[in-house]
C-alpha cells in the first residue's frame, strides 16, 4: 500500500518537472536552428519550425508532447536528425546502467570493509591510513583521476584499453573512476554508522558472551551500522548519475550522460527533456529501493 | 582543580588538538597567501605567452607551461582565485536559502515544516546539477542580454560568473537547512527559551537572543563543509566547458584544458597533475577544516 502511494506520488512529480523543463527550454533565447545549422532562408527555417511543431502555443506543444511521451515516444531529435530521442536514450541507457552498476558494486566493495576497519581500529594508525584514503577518495574528482589513470594505465603502461565499449577490461578504468567518489563516500558512512553502533549494550552483550570481534562486527553490529549508508543512496546514487557526464566524456562511452551536456549546448529541446524525465524516474525508482531495504534491514522501519 | 572554562574556550581546545585540522588551516592560509600575493611575486603573467610551449616543470617555470607558452604556476594561481571566490560567495547565497529555510521550518513547526523537510527530501534526491546544466544553457543569454542592457556592457562579461554564484548557491543549501532545522527544534522546548517566551518575549527577540547565537558555531562548520562541495562542483562544470570561461580560467577549466592535451605519443602530464593536485589538496583541507570543526562543537559531556 505505501509502495503504491509512492508510486502515485512520483506521477505528480514527473509532470511538474517535465513542464518546468518544457518551459524553461523554450524560454531559452537562441533555436535549435542557429549557427552552423541555420537554414538557407527564412522560409526554409519557417518549414523545419512547422515540421517540428515549434511554431505552435508552448501549452500546446506540451500537449502534444505528453500524450507521445504516455506511449513512449518522446519525439524527434533536432539535432540527431532521423532519430528518435526514444531510440537514442534505449541505446545509451544500457551501457550507462551497466558502468554505474559496476561502480557501485566496486565501491560497496571497497567502501564497506574499509569503513569497518577504521571503525574497528578508531584512533590507531589503520584508522588514521584508511580514513585518510577515504577523504582523499572523495576530493579527487573524476575529472582529475580519470585523466591520469588513463596516462598511467592505458598510455604509460598499456594495461589497460580506452575509448571503446567491448569488452570487460574497457570498464576497468571508467569504472574505478566514477567509484572511486563513492567508495570513499560509503566508508566514511560506514565508520560514522559503526562508531554509533559499537557503544550499544547489545553489542557489549554479544562480547561479554566472548563472540569474537569479527563476529560481532559482522553479525551484531553490521545490520544497523549500514544503516546511514542505505539512507543516503538515494542522494549517492543522483551523484552517480552526474558524474557518469564526465566518466563517460572522459573515456568516450556511448552512454547517455555524455549527451546529457551535448543535448542541452545545442538546444535539442526534446532530447533534454527525455534525458531529465530518464534520469528523475531513474532515481525516483532508484530511491524506492532504496526506502524497501531500508524496511528490511531495519525492522522498527514499518511503511505503513 | 582547574578553571572553569567556556563552551567555547573548550571547542577550540578540542579543535587545536586535532593536528590534521590545524595542520589544513595552516595550508588554507598558505593558499591564500599565494594566491593574494603570488602574482605581485611571481614574474609571469597567467595570459602573456613566454615563447616556449609545453616546458616540464624546472626552476624556471615550477609548474611548466601550456600549450600557449603560458606559464602554469601564475595560471593555476589565477584559476584558484576564481575557484576560491565562486566557493565562498556560492557558499553564501546557499548559506542564505538554508538557514532561512532551516529556521522556518524548525521554528514554526507543525505542517509548514512537514511540507518543507519535504521539499528537501525531495531535491536531496535528484541531481541538482542537471538544473544547473539546464539554467545556465537556458536562461544566460536572457540574462547577459538582460545586464548589458540595464547596467552596461562590461556586465556581459560577467553574467557567467554571477550565474554559477547563483545557481550552485542555489542548489548547496540542503544539507545546511536540515542542520539548522534539527538544532532549531531542539532549541525551541529548551527551558531556557521556555522561559524567555513566559518572560514575554517576541519571536524575534527569541531568534535574536537564544536561536542564533547558539546555531552559530555548527552552521560556521558546516559552512566550511560547503565551500569544497562549491567548488567541486564549479570544476565539474567548467570541465564540462559551462562553467568558467576562456580568458578567465579556474581550477576545472585548467583540468579540462590539461585532458584536452592528452595523447599517445607525448605526456603533458604536469598540466592536469598541477592544477589537480592544487585542487584536490585544497578540497581535503577544507574538509579536515570543516570535520575538526564540526567534532569540536559537536562533543558532548
Amino acid at each position: 500500500m505505501f509502495y503504491l502511494k509512492r508510486i502515485l506520488f512520483c506521477i505528480p512529480l514527473l509532470l511538474v518537472i517535465s513542464f518546468l523543463s518544457f518551459s524553461l527550454v523554450r524560454l531559452a533565447p537562441g533555436g535549435p536552428f542557429d549557427k552552423e545549422r541555420k537554414p538557407a532562408s527564412p522560409e526554409i527555417e519557417r518549414q523545419l519550425r512547422a515540421k517540428y511543431h515549434l511554431d505552435e502555443p508552448v501549452l500546446k506543444q506540451y500537449w502534444r508532447f505528453l500524450k507521445g511521451a504516455v506511449q513512449g515516444d518522446l519525439g524527434p531529435s533536432l539535432k540527431y536528425r532521423n532519430q528518435n530521442v526514444t531510440d537514442i536514450i534505449l541505446q545509451g541507457l544500457p551501457v550507462s546502467l551497466t558502468l554505474g552498476s559496476i561502480a557501485f558494486v566496486f565501491a560497496l566493495a571497497v567502501g564497506i570493509p574499509l569503513g569497518c576497519a577504521t571503525a574497528a581500529r578508531r584512533g590507531r594508525w589503520v584508522d588514521m591510513a584508511g580514513s585518510f584514503f577515504a577523504l582523499l577518495a572523495v576530493c579527487i574528482p573524476g575529472f582529475v583521476a580519470g585523466p591520469i589513470l588513463i596516462m598511467l594505465f592505458a598510455l604509460h603502461w598499456r594495461w589497460f584499453p580506452v575509448g571503446l565499449w567491448e569488452s570487460p577490461l574497457h570498464a576497468v578504468l571508467p569504472a574505478l573512476t566514477l567509484g572511486l567518489f563513492y567508495a570513499g563516500k560509503i566508508a566514511r558512512l560506514m565508520r560514522e554508522g559503526m562508531l554509533s553502533v559499537l557503544p550499544a549494550e547489545f553489542i557489549v552483550t554479544a562480547r561479554a558472551k566472548g563472540a569474537s570481534e569479527v563476529a560481532v562486527l559482522w553479525r551484531h553490529a553490521f545490520r544497523l551500522a549500514v544503516l546511514p549508508v542505505v539512507s543516503y543512496s538515494g542522494p549517492l546514487l543522483a551523484d552517480l548519475l552526474t558524474g557518469s557526464f564526465v566518466v563517460e566524456n572522459i573515456f568516450q562511452i556511448p552512454g547517455i550522460g555524455v549527451f546529457m551536456v551535448n543535448s542541452a549546448l545545442n538546444r535539442d529541446y526534446p532530447l533534454v527533456i527525455g534525458l531529465v524525465l530518464v534520469y528523475a524516474a531513474l532515481l525516483l525508482i532508484l530511491n524506492m529501493l532504496v526506502d524497501f531495504f531500508y524496511s528490511v534491514l531495519d525492522p522498527r522501519v514499518r511503511y505503513e | 582543580m582547574t578553571a572553569p572554562i567556556s563552551h567555547r574556550a573548550r571547542a577550540w581546545q578540542r579543535f587545536a588538538h586535532n593536528r590534521l585540522a590545524v595542520v589544513s588551516v595552516g595550508f588554507l592560509g598558505l593558499l591564500l597567501l599565494a594566491i593574494l600575493a603570488g602574482p605581485l611575486v611571481w614574474p609571469y603573467d597567467p595570459t602573456v605567452p613566454t615563447g616556449q610551449q609545453f616546458q616540464p616543470p624546472d626552476f624556471k617555470h615550477w609548474f611548466g607551461t601550456d600549450v600557449h607558452g603560458r606559464d602554469l604556476l601564475a595560471r593555476v594561481l589565477y584559476g584558484a582565485r576564481i575557484s576560491l571566490l565562486v566557493g565562498a560567495v556560492g557558499t553564501a547565497v546557499s548559506l542564505f536559502i538554508g538557514v532561512l529555510w532551516g529556521a522556518v521550518a524548525g521554528y514554526l513547526g507543525g505542517r509548514l515544516d512537514a511540507a518543507l523537510m519535504r521539499v528537501v527530501d525531495v531535491l536531496y534526491s535528484l541531481p541538482s546539477i542537471v538544473f544547473v546544466i539546464v539554467l545556465i544553457t537556458t536562461l544566460e543569454d536572457l540574462f547577459k542580454r538582460w545586464l548589458v542592457h540595464w547596467l552596461s556592457p562590461q556586465w556581459g562579461g560577467v553574467a557567467r560568473l554571477l550565474f554559477l554564484f547563483a545557481g550552485l548557491g542555489a542548489v548547496s543549501w540542503l544539507t545546511m537547512a536540515r542542520i539548522v532545522r534539527g538544532q532549531v527544534l531542539s532549541l525551541r522546548t529548551r527551558g531556557f527559551v521556555e522561559a524567555s517566551r513566559a518572560l514575554g518575549a517576541n519571536h524575534w527577540q527569541i531568534i535574536r537572543w537564544h536561536i542564533l547565537p547558539n546555531v552559530r558555531g555548527i552552521v560556521i562548520a558546516y559552512l566550511v563543509l560547503t565551500v569544497p562541495s562549491v567548488i567541486l562542483s564549479e570544476s565539474f562544470l567548467s570541465y564540462l566547458g559551462l562553467g568558467i570561461q576562456p580568458p578567465q580560467a579556474s581550477l576545472g577549466s585548467l583540468i579540462a584544458d590539461g585532458a584536452g592535451q592528452i595523447n599517445p605519443i607525448r605526456m603533458y602530464w604536469w598540466l592536469i597533475t598541477m592544477p589537480g593536485m592544487v585542487l584536490v589538496s585544497t578540497l581535503l583541507a577544507l574538509n579536515y577544516f570543516g570535520d575538526g570543526m564540526r567534532e569540536a562543537l559537536e562533543t558532548r559531556e
